[in-house]
């Protein structure tokens, strides 16, 4: 039974890992006024790049091009909606079009149709020795890829940031009123741009960790709807970087529940299993709803 | 927006040559970068566009089977998008709701198939589109009690309609043989009847292009339209004004616009699969937010941005048949067009894309 658990919660936090990286960008994005609907786009690009710099140079290269190709798709988003003020759902959708069809093309184009004979390299579990050792959490919590503690750290640093730093209260303020922070002499664009620049590299950092820590190769369209769950999970954690891992944990254990359940020899059809993590969190969407903290400027242009 | 109230004659022709115009443009954008996209892949661009061509536009055959097939659909849910849309609902769901159209569909035409007869096309298509308005008002309802986006909710459902669709067919409507993952195929009374013989044309098509002027009446000439339009443009006004309830009117435009949906789905089922199975739509419902976008959600343009959608994506599969050009460059011109649209649009005057301007309102903030 505890082996059942053990995997369980290992799948739990394999599964978050992305989309907690995606969801920790995009809460920053969102509390400067941004939604970036574009961030599927942007993990999928990030993947892209981190097979196409992970075949020339290895997985540091990997991870490299990831973030470079998701903050350039980053200086789409913004040229179009923080330089030019336009929408920012239509920008997101059209981000998104363009992404999944220039990785497509270059992927056939680079690698033929069939893409069997890729082998990139990969980065393996790092057990923290001790710590991996402790019981039912251990292997789950630190028998990871090294991105995982990446994760472990980074969402205490935005934390920090957003609400120790001078920078991070000008950001939030910016989300709130853009007008707010011109009496302290801040440019709201250049925190805006900020933002979406951190966000949009987290993305594509988060499409790399799809190809080099868990599937070890690319598929066309393997983002698989992942940047649109982190918008969702961005809503779930309530704005706020710590909630948003939280909340990434949670649709990771939602999602990891099939393997347990078909462990211990449940039956139901996996479409249905495959569906579960949409059908709870819209269900943990409407629970949050009204109560939740959306900056009150999210979404102007 | 193009047809927001009234407009003296002279105003209204140059609306029009206005809207006329920005389409022509679109059409010329899309093939130069078409073009642009394939030289950057290396490809010979002689052999690729005849190649486009011949697969979209160039025969009677390749016409009528193939780009007024992919049309309907296209209209459709691209009709759809521009309802919802006018009306401030962000509906990303159209895929979602074409699916659930499909499904239900084939569900009532095989088990009504046999005891209704003649009516069973008609009770099929019924079905579908009050199964799409039941699917985006799921959407609905999470917005109006919940408070949740409908860009997020609507595109969860996407993922749940789909993952449905392959239960469905794996499991309570998997044809008798249980070998593979789709239904039976429709009988033929509950089958649409093709336009000529020798064609895959169906009357689904001229379904879809009664709706496009029904609906741009609607909008342009009712009581109704005018609501949807104000609940759309300026919902705070709207609000002032006291006698539109823009809650309610979003509702139903956002019902409305699912019903489109899974109308297209069902007349996809009935007119050309005639079983449910898996990737049933290679993405029309997504594709249908471009359409929508580049008609500037103008009914009546829909039909011609759909008409050059169809063909493009046609010829592009001939593409990749005959010139192996990956057919997934279309979402390049997709997206590529909608972001021109957008950066081309500067001074959000009306009568001249203003829509493009138009702040998404409450959308996006939950209040």
């Amino acid at each position: 039974m505890s082996a059942i658990v053990q995997a369980f919660l290992q799948a739990a936090v394999r599964t978050a890992t992305p989309l907690a990286l995606a969801a920790l960008g995009e809460t920053v994005v969102e509390r400067s006024g941004l939604i970036n609907i574009g961030l599927e786009g942007i993990i999928l690009v990030g993947a892209f790049g981190a097979l196409a710099g992970a075949s020339v140079g290895g997985v540091t290269l990997g991870y490299l091009t990831a973030i470079t190709g998701g903050a350039a798709l980053g200086l789409i988003v913004g040229w179009f909606t923080i330089a030019r003020r336009r929408d920012q759902i239509i920008t997101g959708t059209a981000v998104n079009l363009l992404a999944l069809g220039v990785t497509g093309a270059l992927y056939r184009g680079l690698y033929g149709t069939t893409g069997a004979a890729l082998l990139i390299p990969t980065t393996p579990p790092l057990p923290v020795w001790a710590l991996a050792r402790i019981p039912i959490v251990g292997a789950a919590l630190f028998d990871q890829p090294g991105v995982t503690y990446a994760l472990y750290l980074l969402a205490p640093c935005v934390w920090w940031w957003l609400y120790r730093t001078q920078s991070g209260l000008a950001l939030r303020a910016v989300g709130e009123r853009r007008e707010a922070v011109l009496v302290a002499g801040i440019s709201p664009d250049a925190v805006r741009w900020k933002a979406l620049l951190f966000g949009s590299a987290l993305g594509g950092a988060s499409g790399a960790t799809l190809v080099l820590a868990q599937a070890g190769t690319f598929v066309e369209g393997m983002s698989a709807g992942r940047g649109f769950i982190a918008i969702a999970i961005v809503v779930l954690g309530r704005w706020h970087p710590i909630g948003a891992v939280m909340a990434a944990l949670f649709f990771g254990a939602v999602s990891a529940l099939q393997f347990a359940l078909q462990a211990a020899g449940l039956a139901l059809p996996y479409q249905l299993f495959l569906m579960m993590p949409y059908v709870v969190t819209l269900i943990a969407l409407a629970r949050v709803g009204r109560k939740s903290a959306a900056p009150a400027g999210l979404g102007e242009p | 927006m193009a047809d927001d109230a009234p407009l003296p004659e002279p105003r209204r022709a140059a609306v029009a040559a206005d809207a006329v115009w920005s389409f022509a443009i679109a059409t010329i954008l899309v093939f130069g970068l078409l073009t642009g996209v394939i030289a950057i892949g290396g490809h010979p661009i002689g052999p690729a566009l005849s190649a486009l061509w011949n697969g979209s536009f160039g025969s009677a055959y390749a016409l009528t089977s193939a780009t007024l097939v992919r049309t309907t659909p296209l209209l459709l849910t691209g009709l759809a998008v521009a309802l919802a849309f006018r009306a401030g609902v962000w509906n990303i769901g159209a895929e979602g709701q074409l699916l659930v159209g499909a499904t239900a569909a084939a569900a009532v035409g095989l088990s009504a198939g046999a005891a209704i007869g003649a009516w069973a096309l008609v009770v099929a298509l019924a079905a579908g589109a009050a199964a799409g308005a039941l699917w985006a008002g799921i959407a609905a309802w999470l917005r109006q009690r919940f408070g949740v986006l409908e860009v997020i909710s609507t595109i969860m459902l996407n993922f749940i309609a789909a993952y449905l669709v392959g239960y469905l067919v794996r499991g309570p409507l998997q044809e008798p043989s249980r070998i593979y993952p789709q239904t039976s195929a429709l009988t033929a009374a509950a089958r649409m009847p093709r336009v000529f013989a020798a064609s895959r044309l169906h009357w689904g098509l001229l379904l879809a292009l009664a709706a496009a002027p029904l609906l741009w009446w609607i909008l342009r000439q009712t009581a109704v339209g005018f609501r949807i339009r104000a609940a759309g443009a300026n919902p705070d006004a709207a609000h002032v004004a006291g006698t539109i309830d823009v809650t309610t009117v979003r509702r139903r435009a956002f019902l409305a616009s699912g019903a489109l949906a899974g109308l297209a789905g069902a007349i996809e089922l009935t007119g050309v699969t005639f079983a449910l199975y898996e990737n049933l739509s290679p993405g029309y419902g997504f594709t249908a937010i471009a359409v929508a976008l580049l008609a500037r959600l103008h009914p009546l343009l829909v039909v011609l941005t759909a008409l050059l959608f169809g063909g493009l994506e046609s010829g592009a599969l001939a593409m990749q048949r005959d010139a192996g050009i990956p057919a997934v460059t279309v979402f390049i011109v997709e997206g590529g067009l909608i972001l021109l649209a957008l950066a081309g649009n500067a001074g959000g005057t009306r009568g001249s894309g203003g829509w493009l301007q138009r702040r998404a309102d409450d959308g996006h903030s939950g209040r």
